[in-house]
């Protein structure tokens, strides 16, 4: 704590003071005529701002201190991996984490074990959309449009043909599969943040056209109740049903996890890499950038066509108001907070980016106030990630003989 | 034909709006490359600032000349001192980051911003005071447009005119358009490229605010949820034009606004929106770089 | 060495819970669920705040057979799958009432998980009809009328009192307002009447003057608006700015002072349906006085509706001496209550019976009800 720290701080606080006075202390009655100067806030602002400046310049100087120390150690991605690459810790670890989750539903009320089931299904979803934007490197900001199409087959062959859960699993998965391809085609030519607002579009539109369209839809009125998936013709309870959604949802995100790690180290995956870090580049090497990206966006939407099913028989009831763009917004924010292409990161963004609002209830109208500044000071101080990804590197020792 | 014209003026006045907010979508990316989306709720800020500094002067009873010029200035400084502190905090940090990371920044101010308004001032619909009477000599034409419609047409070409002078011909203009075009060149003969970046987040605010105030006072509401929506289709429109163009997102913006009020018009306001982004669909798959972008060659 | 950390989990969990439960019996737990953040939360914070005012009045008394009434306030953004966790979460924390949910969406979505659970839900704003109508919900009641209802309402007026042939029929995308006008629709046509015009507008829109002009184009001498008040009033605003002094007739989410507050001298003559005229009403009068009293301003949307679905619970409570579905049904079905929007007991199906429903005009910057 030095003096140029504290003079930075009290310009920092007089510079808060300055720009939160007018919404801050003046609250205006137009119509009574009556101004309310809450002076109190501005004394709060100064303080809060005053305080916060004075701890961040104590951890940057920290930090910079630390800098020449930490540097030599291996990133915290390459740490985890080694760490659990050892046999000998990694089942226990692994053993103890599925006996944790197996019986958290009967330890836990069904309350929490029913965020607990929206955040895997948000795993699921982050894991899907890495395919596209953390593997492949394509802004998708319109992944919301395929966990609709998901959620809405299986509403609408529910209601009306009475289609049950496990037939409309694949049927869901494959229609947004197709709906992948319908947009993964137009937008073939376009590159960065031109596909961005391309998909953003696609997005919006899948969700006006269900708002509007009446006949095929019911419009913004949505659909009710739909059907609970049944544990082999049994009907279910509430409560036994939030937990066998559990664990579907659990044996969901296994099999996803599986599934896309073994895509990454395919050969397609090898190529969505190369598309990632260089499109003329890869061409140039003999990858069909069209397959690529294509199969990129089909496999990506694959995910949230089956989250979408088992979305709409969690809730029972869907409208559009649940697809909307900061839907999507959210689900990046789950793959960059993560840190892009890293599975475990993917997953650890998830549970904090979907379990912080509904613990954040506690702080009631400061909720979402919260959550907004936890995504910025969280990207802020990793803005790689939680878990960035390292590229995998091979070394060869040689042995001396 | 009359329907026409009508038709023709609403969209040029929705279209202004656009322009004025698309503005700052464009500069900001022209020179970070970063999608600000945090940019809708400063123009949501000018506008609450207009209408409290307005509100408070006409509850002193200054003329009616003095609260526009004042609240025009409050909102447009305000609302610059926002950007300008967003910037420093969720994006300068940021400056070396992964592309994708100030996007989620961006993310979370505009959620940030808009509960902090929620909280600071209320959830509900305020009245937002008639800064603009109604002209007696344009009652005639009044069916037609309205007096707000012709401000708000008005207000916008000074400002674009500003900021075009202010581009080309002011040393800060030069200073912009070099880093927009090369940062490490920009760096090397001596520009001071983190003031250029806070000026650029400076004026796009600024244009925003007053973007706000306008249609504040042409509606006559406000609420702390209005920048989300003008956000989105602002950006609709800078990306139209072309992203990091100026004349782009002016004329992107037009281009939306004409294509939403004829949509309404003669198709139906149902699909209003989806026109709007059909065509942005339609024009990214001929031109991919937008209208006036410059599709640039890559190199490996 | 993983076996001791589970059973002291498992033996902290339960104690927790047994500690939960104890605690449960001394308090009556109303849960208030509803839109309390995002672009909704102006029609779901003056309920927590009506129920607030109630109970705290009720607690101050000594509760109800000694029990004080703790709130459990939980948001669910209008959104159906957060309304889904919000009410597992208050029927984990053993909510024996709710008061909500706002939206009838979310309502929608949450109210299996209420029904499973037993728990009465009064909701002072869901509209849909489909609620009460399709007998799914047995344990829903609501303290406004259906959107089929308001949409006669609106309709007779225009045609009986007004006069009129020509209709535009314009809504705002959302559930209510569209389910709203397209019950309205349906009911012009089963006159013989066909709309000049019926269309939806965006909410938020930076604008609506095409839409406005289109509604000129059509000749319509009235239009009927299913929506809430920003948009009404920035459509009435727009139409009144081209000199179009086409009737504008809406709903309850219009007929709110913040709309006349709002839309100012533009407001005058907008018809808007809403309870049966309580502007003499005592409780009324009491419960928009607590609200300046304790918060400074006027009461925003629904508030009168929420006061009354807090007063119809608690002389639920009261009557009926638990917190049993059926003996809270029951009392409510038996016993009539004065409330803010009338003196109400409610019908077998959920929907208040007394709410009477009128058509209002604003005159002179308040809402009088239309002769």
């Amino acid at each position: 704590m030095n003096f140029a720290e504290i003079r930075r701080a009290l310009g920092v606080a007089l510079w808060f003071v300055f720009l939160t006075f007018p919404l801050m202390v003046i609250r205006v009655d137009s119509i009574e005529s009556t101004i309310e100067w809450r002076w109190m806030n501005m004394l709060w602002v100064a303080v809060g701002s005053f305080a916060l400046s004075l701890l961040t310049s104590w951890y940057f100087r920290r930090r910079e201190a630390a800098v020449g120390k930490v540097s030599d150690k291996p990133p915290l991605a390459v740490r985890l991996r080694t760490w659990t690459a050892d046999p000998a810790r990694r089942l226990p670890l692994f053993g103890a984490l599925a006996a944790f989750a197996i019986v958290f539903p009967f330890l836990f009320s069904s309350y929490q074990t029913n965020i607990m089931t929206t955040a895997l299904m948000y795993v699921v979803l982050g894991l899907g959309l890495n395919i596209v934007v953390g593997l492949a490197g394509l802004l998708d900001l319109g992944y919301v449009a395929f966990y609709a199409v998901g959620a809405y087959s299986y509403a609408l062959l529910n209601t009306h043909f009475g289609l049950g859960f496990w037939t409309v699993l694949p049927i869901g998965a494959a229609l947004a599969a197709l709906f992948g391809i319908l947009l993964g085609f137009p937008v073939l030519r376009l590159r960065g943040d031109y596909l961005a607002i391309v998909t953003l579009a696609f997005g919006e539109i899948i969700r006006l056209v269900l708002e509007n369209w009446n006949d095929f839809s019911q419009g913004p009125s949505g659909i009710s109740n739909i059907e609970r998936p049944a544990l082999f013709g049994i009907e279910l309870t509430l409560n036994q049903s939030i937990t066998y959604l559990y664990f579907l949802m659990l044996l969901m995100v296994i099999i996803t996890i599986f599934v896309v790690n073994r895509l990454q180290d395919s050969r397609i995956g090898r190529a969505w890499l190369a598309l990632r870090e260089d499109d003329i580049a890869c061409q140039a090497m003999g990858i069909d950038k069209t397959k690529t990206k294509l199969t990129a966006f089909a496999l990506g939407a694959t995910w949230a066509g089956m989250v979408g099913v088992i979305f709409a028989a969690k809730t029972t009831f869907i409208n559009p108001a649940s697809f909307t763009f900061l839907e999507s917004a959210i689900i990046l924010a789950i793959v960059v907070l993560g840190g892009m292409g890293s599975i475990l990161g993917v997953i650890i963004g998830a549970f904090i980016l979907i379990l912080l609002p509904e613990y954040l209830r506690a702080l009631a109208d400061y909720r979402m106030l919260a959550f907004g500044a936890i995504l910025v000071t969280m990207m802020i101080f990793r803005p790689q990630g939680i878990i960035a990804n390292v590229r995998r590197t091979y070394q060869f020792t040689r042995k001396d003989a | 034909m009359d329907y026409f014209v009508e038709l023709f003026f609403s969209g040029l006045t929705r279209g202004s709006i656009y322009a004025l907010i698309a503005l700052g979508y464009t500069m900001v990316y022209g020179i970070i490359g970063l999608i600000n989306f945090a940019h809708g709720e400063i123009y949501m800020i000018g506008a609450f600032t207009s209408f409290v500094v307005a509100s408070v002067l006409s509850i002193m009873g200054l003329p009616l000349l003095a609260i526009i010029v004042l609240a025009g200035l409050a909102a447009a400084i305000w609302a610059s001192a926002y950007g300008y502190t967003i910037e420093k905090i969720a994006y300068k940090p940021l400056r070396n980051a992964p592309r994708l990371s100030p996007l989620i920044s961006a993310i979370g101010m505009s959620i940030f911003l808009q509960n902090y308004v929620l909280l600071a001032q209320t959830s509900n619909f305020l009245p937002f005071p008639e800064l603009i009477p109604d002209f007696e000599f344009l009652e005639p034409i009044a069916h037609i447009i309205g007096t707000t419609d012709i401000v708000i047409l008005l207000t916008t070409a000074v400002s674009m005119i500003a900021l075009l002078i202010l581009i080309k011909f002011t040393r800060m203009g030069k200073a912009m358009r070099a880093t927009a075009q090369d940062k490490t060149m920009a760096r090397l003969v001596g520009i001071n490229v983190d003031r250029v970046i806070s000026n650029t987040f400076i004026v796009g605010s600024a244009l925003a605010a007053i973007g706000g105030m306008l249609i504040a006072s042409h509606v006559g509401q406000i609420n702390f949820y209005i920048g989300f929506i003008a956000g989105i289709k602002a950006f609709t429109a800078a990306v139209l034009g072309g992203i990091g163009s100026i004349p782009g997102a002016v004329l992107g913006g037009f281009i939306l606004g004409l294509t939403e009020s004829f949509a309404t018009g003669y198709v139906s306001s149902d699909y209003e929106d989806v026109f709007a982004f059909s065509l942005l669909v339609l024009i990214l798959l001929f031109k991919p770089a937008g209208l006036l972008g410059k599709s640039s060659i890559e190199k490996v | 060495m993983k076996a001791p950390i589970m059973k002291t989990l498992l033996a902290a969990t339960v104690s927790m819970t047994l500690a939960m439960s104890a605690q449960a019996a001394d308090t009556i737990k109303l849960g208030v669920a509803g839109a309390h953040s995002g672009d909704l939360a102006s029609y779901g914070l003056p309920t927590v705040n009506a129920v607030k005012l109630v109970t705290d009045e009720v607690n101050a008394k000594g509760g109800i057979d000694g029990k004080q009434i703790e709130l459990l306030i939980e948001d669910d953004v209008c959104k159906p799958e957060v309304a889904t966790n919000t009410a597992t979460k208050l029927v984990s924390e053993g909510a024996d009432v709710v008061i909500g949910h706002i939206c009838s969406g979310a309502t929608k979505a949450a109210l299996p998980i209420y029904t499973s659970a037993d728990i009465l839900v009064v909701s002072p704003s869901a509209t849909s009809p489909e609620l009460t109508q399709s007998g799914d919900y047995p344990n829903f009641a609501r303290t406004i009328a259906a959107d089929d209802v308001q949409a006669k309402t609106i309709v007779d007026f225009a045609l009986d009192e007004l006069g009129v042939s020509k209709i535009a029929i314009i809504h705002d995308k959302g559930d209510y307002g569209k389910g709203l006008a397209e019950f309205a629709q349906a009911y012009l046509q089963s006159k013989g009447i066909e709309e000049v015009l019926f269309e939806g507008v965006t909410p938020g829109a930076v604008d609506y003057s095409a839409i406005v002009r289109k509604i000129d184009r059509s000749d319509a001498e009235a239009v009927i608006y299913g929506g809430y008040h920003p948009e009404a009033s920035k459509i009435v605003k727009q139409m009144r700015k081209k000199r179009m002094d086409t009737a504008f007739l809406s709903d309850d989410g219009v007929k709110d002072d913040t709309f006349i507050k709002v839309a100012g001298k533009d407001a005058e003559g907008v018809y808007a349906t809403g309870p049966r005229d309580n502007t003499t009403n005592p409780v009324t009068i009491a419960a928009r006085e607590a609200h300046k009293a304790a918060y400074g301003d006027d009461p925003g949307a629904f508030y009168d509706n929420a006061y009354a679905a807090a007063l119809a619970v608690v002389a639920a409570l009261e009557n009926a001496g638990s917190t049993d579905l059926d003996a809270l049904k029951k009392a409510m079905q038996e016993n009539t209550v004065d409330t803010p929007v009338g003196t109400i007991s409610f019908a077998e199906n959920g929907d208040a019976v007394g709410v009477g429903f009128t058509m209002y005009q604003v005159k002179d910057g308040a809402y009088v009800q239309a002769k």
